[in-house]
């Protein structure tokens, strides 16, 4: 029952994700070529409101939903990872066309060969897990 | 219903997905969806060849359920939700993409001349989509977070590390797109 939340958040976040277009191939690559505003305007209005809302929770001490200070946590400093392995991403993201979220959502809608991209990301979080520690971070 | 149907403008998506990442924040989670795949990677015991993935991946089944719920909902929007418009896309996109071999750019989510089974009988059109997917499961866990865990989260929380992840996405995006596309294909 505890799980059932984050079921509806997830379906939610399918139906969100399908209807805003933002799961199509073609919309991350419209993007890349800078001749849409569309995709700017879901992650930019996403953003805004994300930190007026993160803002205001943590003006107001908001808890969650078992009476928690909600705190994030923040994310370590580094550059070369967050730059070697942005950009990697970027290369696999405008490629396939859909980054981790929108892959399960695109094998949903039924785009099946999806299985094979989402077996290489499994694949290549392996990879990066064996060789963590020969790469800068 | 027309509206539901219909796609949805940005100024509706947007605030939509920042409804999603502060209600798991709300749960006492984070938005992060490239986690699932190292949890993906324990189960199925990469624990074995690196302490990376020797964790508690039963603490992280919320986040499992998050995606499956996803992908559900991926399901209902198609096949319920949706008028199966032809996408609006800018017609200097539909015409660089001619020139780039793809027709009908916007008829369906994905380009058949990548995802059509057809294409996974080529070494070409398997290598595109193993080593796409290898590219982004190897450069999220590298960098930390993917769109979610970077873009929307991180940003949100003003992460100076989530803003360098997000400009080497957009440097690897554009470098594939840009330079990249015409060697691949055409």
């Amino acid at each position: 029952m505890k799980f059932l939340k984050y079921f509806f958040t997830g379906i939610f976040f399918g139906i969100v994700l399908v209807k805003s277009e933002a799961v199509s191939w073609y919309r991350i690559f419209e993007m890349f070529k800078f001749q849409s505003f569309h995709m700017y305007g879901i992650i930019g209005s996403a953003v805004f409101l994300g930190i007026l809302g993160l803002l205001i929770v943590k003006k107001n001490e908001v808890k969650d939903i078992n009476g928690y200070k909600i705190q994030l946590p923040p994310k370590d400093m580094g550059f070369a990872r967050y730059l070697i392995g942005g950009s990697l991403f970027g290369l696999g993201w405008a490629l396939a066309g859909a980054c981790p979220g929108p892959m399960f959502v695109l094998l949903g809608t039924g785009v099946l060969s999806m299985l094979l991209v989402i077996l290489g990301a499994v694949l290549g979080t392996f990879l990066y897990g064996l060789l963590r520690g020969k790469l800068p971070h | 219903m027309e509206y539901i149907l219909q796609p949805w403008p940005w100024y509706i998506s947007g605030p939509l997905i920042a409804l999603v990442m502060l209600l798991l924040v709300y749960f006492g989670k984070t938005f992060g969806m490239s986690s699932n795949l190292r949890t993906l990677c324990s189960i199925a015991g990469g624990g074995k060849y690196s302490e990376f993935f020797r964790f508690d991946w039963k603490a992280q089944r919320w986040n499992l359920v998050v995606v499956i719920g996803a992908l559900i909902g991926g399901y209902l929007a198609s096949n319920f939700l949706s008028d199966h418009s032809v996408i609006d896309l800018n017609p200097a996109t539909v015409a660089d993409l001619k020139a780039l071999g793809f027709e009908d750019a916007g008829a369906a989510l994905v380009p058949a001349e990548i995802y059509d089974w057809g294409e996974l009988l080529t070494v070409k059109g398997l290598l595109i989509l193993i080593g796409a997917g290898i590219l982004v499961g190897f450069g999220t866990r590298y960098a930390g977070g993917c769109t979610s865990g970077h873009a929307i989260t991180g940003l949100s929380n003003l992460q100076l590390p989530s803003l360098i992840a997000v400009i080497g996405f957009f440097i690897g995006g554009l470098l594939m797109v840009h330079v990249l596309y015409p060697l691949i294909f055409s």
